[in-house]
């Protein structure tokens, strides 16, 4: 591991000024960020610790959703009864992702912004171009049962890896940030992150030094939430496939849905078009399939991974079945 | 790493308890797998100041920041009893209790834990008396090599306090109620914890059996 000087911020002000500096990296649980550097993925020449910062509290919104810390822990988050009455789908999510060891340590701004687990990204004898842009992308050709069928490009193929932003997308949550300087901004989690296009090491939209202090999730939305993972093994493994929904039944017809897909592409990704096909529909195998061949109407398979475009659709089928019956 | 003696004609057993007696003493540097001292791009000394509160003993340390509390516990404190399987927080062998969590302490640093209550394997027994989850592995023959088994010890200690809490896991039906403990739910909540001699059974089983009293 590259040598680095360490300071442990004591307030976001502190913490985002430290920032500033050359090489300057953030560290909350360093669950994802250690493993990349001990691997020399990752070369920060200083640290900065925000674990520490006052930013681990659940609290109510004026409008009746919940500002969620970017320091509350997942398995934190995961056991908060607000979180596990109002919101299930993400309590369902967080419990899906990792082992408890590495829930009690990821954060909520940290688990947004975990690097992919492309094996070719985490080896450093292999070009990656999200690793070492221009030295060409080795999973398009390769062993790449794991990576992306949609929104990707021919510089990159990784997924990204979370479960809880999954959920957090089909909930519509915005994400707030603080600059150096102090100023708070907020975007919609779907604005956080960008497409790999030809730049896959740029990942989000955050500037050099900006801290996520918050993720604000709007009120519950109408309807039964689920959320369901497709994993090679039982547990601590990362999805193939997840679908986030949150469907909103009356009178036998579909008034509203909100669905996200995990394991299909370079950020947890939002389905907008099924979402209106579906308004309005009886819960029947039909109007499922139709809203299933839709959301995976651009999906590209590059051999291994082709296997994911129809257990897409399946998922979706089935939890579109579950969430109507 | 072996205990064959160096060129020192120490072994490595008796540079460590050597570094332990003078780190714990002067709390200076004790020994470390690093040649130089670490330095930063710019060329400045970088080791920092922690006090690592260890199974209710306070340890003054001066540490390069890459050391990960594993090594920490190994290599400066001789606290083996943590195992470093896989140093990736994949195999679970490196679990310890943080301010009464269960953590992979190969996948954080030691300077992060300044204060913070640690209770490694070596702490969770009251004097000669086994703690519950210890007596129980014995009784139920939870392992076969023990590789594994400090850490298989600490996460299911760590598990009972989750469960007390009332926190919900993956396999847990109704998330709306505390979670009734069954094999399922201990099998959901090690999954973080491999064992090579698969003494999967024997390890569920011992928790079950030390649940009512842990």
């Amino acid at each position: 591991m590259q040598p680095f000087s360490y300071q442990r911020a004591s307030d976001v002000r502190q913490a985002v000024a430290a920032a500033a500096k050359p090489g300057a990296k953030f560290i909350a649980g360093g669950t994802n960020l250690l493993d990349l550097m001990k691997l020399g993925i990752e070369r920060p020449a200083h640290l900065v610790d925000i674990s520490r910062l006052p930013l681990a509290a659940i609290a109510e919104t004026s409008d009746g959703g919940l500002r969620i810390g970017a320091q509350v822990r997942n398995s934190d988050l995961a056991a908060d009864m607000r979180v596990r009455t109002r919101y299930p789908m993400l309590a369902r999510a967080l419990l899906a992702g990792a082992s408890a060891q590495i829930r009690n340590k990821a954060t909520t701004g940290g688990n947004l912004l975990q690097r992919t687990r492309c094996p070719y990204f985490y080896d450093i004898n292999m070009p990656c171009n999200k690793r070492t842009p221009g030295s060409g992308c080795a999973a398009l050709n390769g062993f790449n049962r794991i990576h992306a069928v949609l929104g990707a490009s021919e510089a990159c193929i990784a997924t990204h890896a979370s479960d809880m932003a999954v959920a957090m997308m089909a909930l519509d949550a915005i994400v707030e940030i603080v600059a150096d300087g102090g100023d708070t901004r907020r975007v919609a989690l779907d604005d956080l992150y960008q497409a790999p296009g030809t730049t896959p090491h740029i990942e989000t939209s955050l500037r050099v030094g900006e801290l996520i202090t918050a993720v604000i999730l709007p009120p519950a939305p109408p309807g039964v939430q689920i959320y369901r993972k497709v994993r090679d093994r039982a547990s601590y493994a990362f999805a193939l496939i997840s679908v986030a929904a949150v469907i909103d039944m009356s009178g036998g017809k579909i008034r509203g849905a909100r669905l996200a897909l995990g394991g299909v592409a370079p950020k947890p990704w939002r389905t907008p078009e099924i979402e209106r096909l579906l308004a309005g529909e009886r819960g029947t195998d039909v109007a499922f399939q139709k809203a299933a061949d839709a959301a995976m109407k651009n999906a590209r398979g590059h051999g291994h991974n082709d296997f994911k475009i129809d257990l897409a659709k399946r998922t979706l089928g089935r939890v579109l079945t579950e969430a109507t019956s | 790493m072996t205990d064959l003696p160096d060129e020192t004609g120490l072994t490595r057993r008796e540079l460590l308890e050597l570094s332990v007696a003078s780190a714990a003493l002067a709390g200076t540097r004790g020994w470390s797998a690093e040649a130089a001292p670490a330095r930063s791009a710019a060329g400045d000394a970088i080791e920092t100041a922690v006090t690592l509160r260890i199974n209710a003993t306070s340890y003054h340390l001066t540490l390069d920041p890459r050391t990960s509390l594993l090594d920490a516990l190994r290599h400066q404190l001789a606290l083996t009893g943590s195992k470093k399987g896989c140093d990736h927080g994949q195999c679970g062998a490196c679990t310890v209790l943080v301010n009464g969590r269960r953590i992979n302490a190969c996948l954080t640093l030691a300077v992060m834990h300044d204060g913070d209550e640690i209770t490694t394997i070596e702490g969770l027994a009251n004097g000669e008396a086994l703690h519950p989850l210890q007596a129980a592995f014995i009784k139920h023959d939870g392992f076969q090599c023990g590789y594994c088994t400090p850490g298989q010890i600490c996460s299911a200690a760590g598990l009972l306090s989750e469960v007390k809490a009332g926190w919900a896991s993956y396999a847990t039906d109704d998330l709306t109620k505390s979670p009734a403990l069954s094999g399922a739910e201990i099998r959901e909540r090690m999954s973080g914890n491999i064992c090579r001699c698969a003494a999967y059974p024997n390890i569920v089983a011992a928790i079950i059996d030390a649940s009512g009293e842990a």
